[in-house]
């Protein structure tokens, strides 16, 4: 089967799940014998570390556009597209970027008369404009490339490349699977932008099926999106084991435990219940050493809040972590909370599950559905998670008992399970 | 002749509060009295009461001619003193027929008989004598929680004076032997043994209310049908229920009680079968064979061992910090610390530590109180952490926290 698929990021550069993901399920999807072409965004400065041969593509039509092929293994072309887009940004951070850009972008041109959709949702010309018009003009660019190549299927992931998918389905007639990694109800909680909601919405309606990466999150699009529960499959996400060895052999201090979160410092994640888990903790265990990897929009709040706790001494925040420094950090962990007050799925946990560490995760997580040797926790009963840091500082059990567990469960965590339920869908809607 | 031996086992596991690292050397009450309260008045209800009705129509009815034994544990028969003396009176008013045995075993369903032999015969005194106080009869028959067993139980329950002891029937107690005659323990002179009938046992307490089984729904001729078909081929067929099995863990709409109505009717019309309590078996019938077990066997998921209670390192852990204080403890000489310790010894805290099968989602039959095995073990640590505190410290138990 042959499959354009729209995404936002992949590896090597990555600023969260979503291009773990679909790293993951491209590969698996290859392996099985499919053929995909991936269209991602391009910001114009990584022009030059990509770490793969850039390959002139041909056929886009579109001027603005340079689309280049990018090869990463063997089935899957990537192309990417000029755009700012990246996922996790804040509409303030892309006026920003779009700033940044020197290029005229004449989102007046484009929007909103002239761009695809803009007639079904009311876009407010005061609220989000630069972020939405930004998403239209490469849905524009990156759908044209539905004119120049071949495929059965079109497979779209998460909200910014719905439109590019719906684009690419009217050029094509082929049907379209939207992937829904992350919702704006749990990037935001209750102060959700509504051009992103209005998006989200329209793509779930027009989709012909829509695939979550847990029930959770099927559960918020039938609730939240009044969503048909038929049109939606729950495929749960799944873990990249690496084929080397890990680089680092940090050893663990066994005086010093380390207690990581590791993640964008943002609402979502719950850094706040992981500050005050510390501070808990460390009025029992005052050599605890808690490290917030990652940053994000809260992590001045955090760096406060530590200060005003008086617990700077044990908390350390490292910025944001990339490649190898990611592997450091878990090797030399003793376990990985994951605090989220609303996780659609959540790899991190996998991941460091794969490095033999310990993890507590929130039970408002999709990880949650499919993992049984891990501590489970609500994100808002800090006392809880506090009592659970300490029993696995304490009970050198069951962190061992927990470990091995786990090292079972991952065995049953593949992407290649996640792939062949993807297949089934396409199947079903080819055929 | 085929004798039809059945017994009930009754039993309440206490749950332990939710115990946090925080509450440690602050809060010394470690029982959920509420919720083990609201779980007595709830199977009192549903099971106890209406079962114990049933069973005493069929006892009249049957006029001596249905006759069964009860195992109920020490801790359930206190809960049922403090709170619910009508399920107390009802069992007696059973005792007071003739036709019911009650069976001896250890007052906290506890496996000191695997960590301490004077822990182990305490108990099992304990309960002998609450037995006696409560219903007038002198326990002749050893069951233990979980129907674990062994030859080394065995010699120490026939030195105890018991007649008879009940095991689990599996094939590896039993080997090729038949779980339907009565053998003697290897090592013992005069205790007899009784095999449970895994499948037909299993088949009222595991599969009655399984609508994806095969036989469902299943009644009482169908049943009597399979118990006479086993004519000619034993002496006698040990049928171990758990007494849940009515109200909840089989509900009344399942007709578990029609099923129970009719049984002794059913199993009564062929001429060659009669019901017979264990301790009556031990007087009427000769052992056959002598059975050599030298490794535990128990009535658990799987595997016939004692590995779901304590198979994994938590449960190994969790049982060794409790039995590693006992010295300690009979130094203080506080009957309230050791009723604490006792309580904090049955067996069930262990099952829920059980890790086996978690990720296959084959998880076991009834849902984990503590949420997670996990969990069970954090909070039971916690809780011999602040216990073994309370005996380092010598400072008395009384509850400062509530």
């Amino acid at each position: 089967m042959k499959i354009l698929m729209f995404g936002w990021e992949f590896p090597p550069h990555i600023s969260g799940g979503l291009g773990t993901a679909c790293f993951g399920l491209t590969k698996a999807l290859v392996s099985l014998g499919h053929e995909i072409s991936f269209v991602i965004p391009k910001v114009l400065s990584d022009v030059g570390s990509v770490p793969v041969n850039l390959i002139s593509a041909s056929g886009v039509h579109v001027r603005e556009v340079s689309s280049e092929t990018v090869k990463v293994f063997k089935g899957l072309d990537i192309r990417l597209i000029n755009s700012v887009l990246t996922p996790y940004a804040s509409e303030r951070q892309y006026g920003n970027l779009l700033q940044k850009r020197s290029l005229n972008l004449s989102v007046h041109e484009n929007a909103p008369g002239e761009a695809y959709g803009s007639t079904v949702f009311d876009i407010s010309p005061h609220y989000g404009s630069n972020l939405i018009a930004e998403v239209i003009r490469y849905a524009r660019v990156a759908g044209s490339i539905a004119k120049s190549c071949s495929f059965d299927v079109i497979h779209a992931h998460d909200w910014m490349t719905v439109l590019a998918g719906l684009y690419a389905k009217e050029k094509s007639g082929k049907p379209l699977i939207l992937h829904i990694h992350s919702l704006e109800f749990d990037r935001s909680g209750e102060h959700v932008n509504q051009n992103i909601y209005y998006v989200e919405r329209f793509g779930m309606v027009v989709a012909d099926h829509i695939v979550t990466v847990s029930h959770y999150t099927k559960e918020v699009i039938v609730h939240h999106y009044g969503i048909n529960p038929d049109k939606i499959s729950v495929v749960h996400n799944a873990v990249t084991r690496k084929e080397a060895e890990p680089l680092y052999h940090a050893k663990k201090n066994p005086d010093k435990k380390i207690i990581l979160f590791l993640g964008r410092i943002t609402f979502q994640k719950g850094p706040e219940y992981f500050v005050e888990a510390a501070a808990k903790v460390l009025k029992k265990i005052p050599e605890a050493t808690f490290v917030m990897a990652g940053s994000g929009d809260m992590m001045p709040l955090m760096i406060e809040r530590v200060a005003e706790l008086g617990i700077g001494k044990n908390v350390h925040f490292t910025g944001f972590l990339q490649g190898t420094d990611i592997e450091q950090i878990f090797t030399m962990s003793d376990l990985y909370i994951m605090p989220s007050v609303s996780e659609p799925f959540g790899i991190s946990p996998l991941e460091a599950m794969i490095y033999d560490v310990p993890v507590i995760i929130s039970r408002q997580s999709g990880v949650a559905e499919i993992l049984h040797h891990a501590l489970k926790v609500d994100f808002w009963d800090v006392e809880e998670i506090a009592n659970k840091i300490i029993a696995l500082l304490k009970y050198p059990n069951l962190v061992a008992e927990l470990v091995e567990k786990s090292r079972e469960e991952l065995h049953n965590v593949r992407w290649e399970t996640a792939a062949e339920k993807i297949v089934q869908i396409y199947n079903h809607l080819v055929h | 002749m085929t004798n039809i031996c059945l017994y009930f086992h009754v039993h309440q596991p206490q749950l332990l509060r939710h115990y946090t690292f925080f509450d440690i050397d602050h809060d010394h009450v470690y029982e959920d009295k509420e919720r083990n309260l609201k779980r007595l008045n709830i199977v009192s209800e549903q099971c106890y009461l209406p079962a114990n009705s049933v069973v005493l129509d069929l006892i009249t009815r049957y006029k001596g001619n249905f006759r069964i034994a009860f195992s109920i544990t020490g801790i359930l028969l206190d809960q049922l003193e403090k709170h619910r003396a009508d399920v107390l009176d009802s069992f007696t008013r059973l005792a007071d027929t003739g036709c019911v045995e009650f069976i001896g075993e250890t007052y906290y369903h506890s496996f000191a008989f695997l960590f301490s032999a004077r822990e182990f015969r305490e108990q099992a005194m304990l309960h002998k004598n609450r037995i006696k106080t409560l219903f007038g009869q002198n326990p002749r028959t050893f069951r233990h929680a979980g129907l674990i067993y062994n030859n080394d139980l065995a010699k120490i329950v026939e030195k105890m004076g018991y007649h008879i002891i009940l095991a689990h029937g599996a094939d590896k107690v039993s080997g090729w032997s038949s779980p339907h005659y009565v053998y003697q323990p290897a090592g013992c002179k005069k205790l007899k043994l009784l095999l449970r009938s895994d499948r037909l046992s299993g088949d009222i307490t595991l599969r009655f209310s399984n609508a994806q089984w095969s036989e469902y729904p299943l009644f009482a001729d169908t049943y009597a049908s399979w118990i006479h078909a086993m004519h000619g081929t034993g002496d006698v067929i040990n049928l171990a229920i758990d007494y849940q099995i009515f109200g909840e863990h089989g509900r009344k709409e399942s007709g578990i009680y029609e099923f129970m109505r009719l049984l002794p009717r059913e199993i009564l019309k062929h001429p060659d079968f009669k019901f017979l309590t264990p301790a009556e078996i031990a007087r009427n019938l000769d052992p056959v064979a002598q059975l050599d077990v030298r490794d535990s066997v128990a009535c658990a998921d799987g595997e016939n061992d004692i590995s779901d209670w304590l198979g994994n390192s938590l449960q190994r852990d969790a049982v060794a910090s409790l039995y590693g204080m006992e010295a300690k403890l009979r130094r203080r000489k506080d009957e309230e610390l050791l009723r604490t310790w006792r309580l904090l010894q049955e067996s069930e805290n262990f099952y829920y530590m059980c890790t086996k099968g978690l990720a296959n989602g084959d998880e076991h039959t009834f849902p984990n109180p503590y949420g997670s095995p996990y969990d069970a073990y954090i909070n039971y640590m916690n809780i011999i952490d602040d216990f073994s505190g309370i005996l380092d410290k010598k400072r008395s138990s009384t509850n400062e926290g509530a």
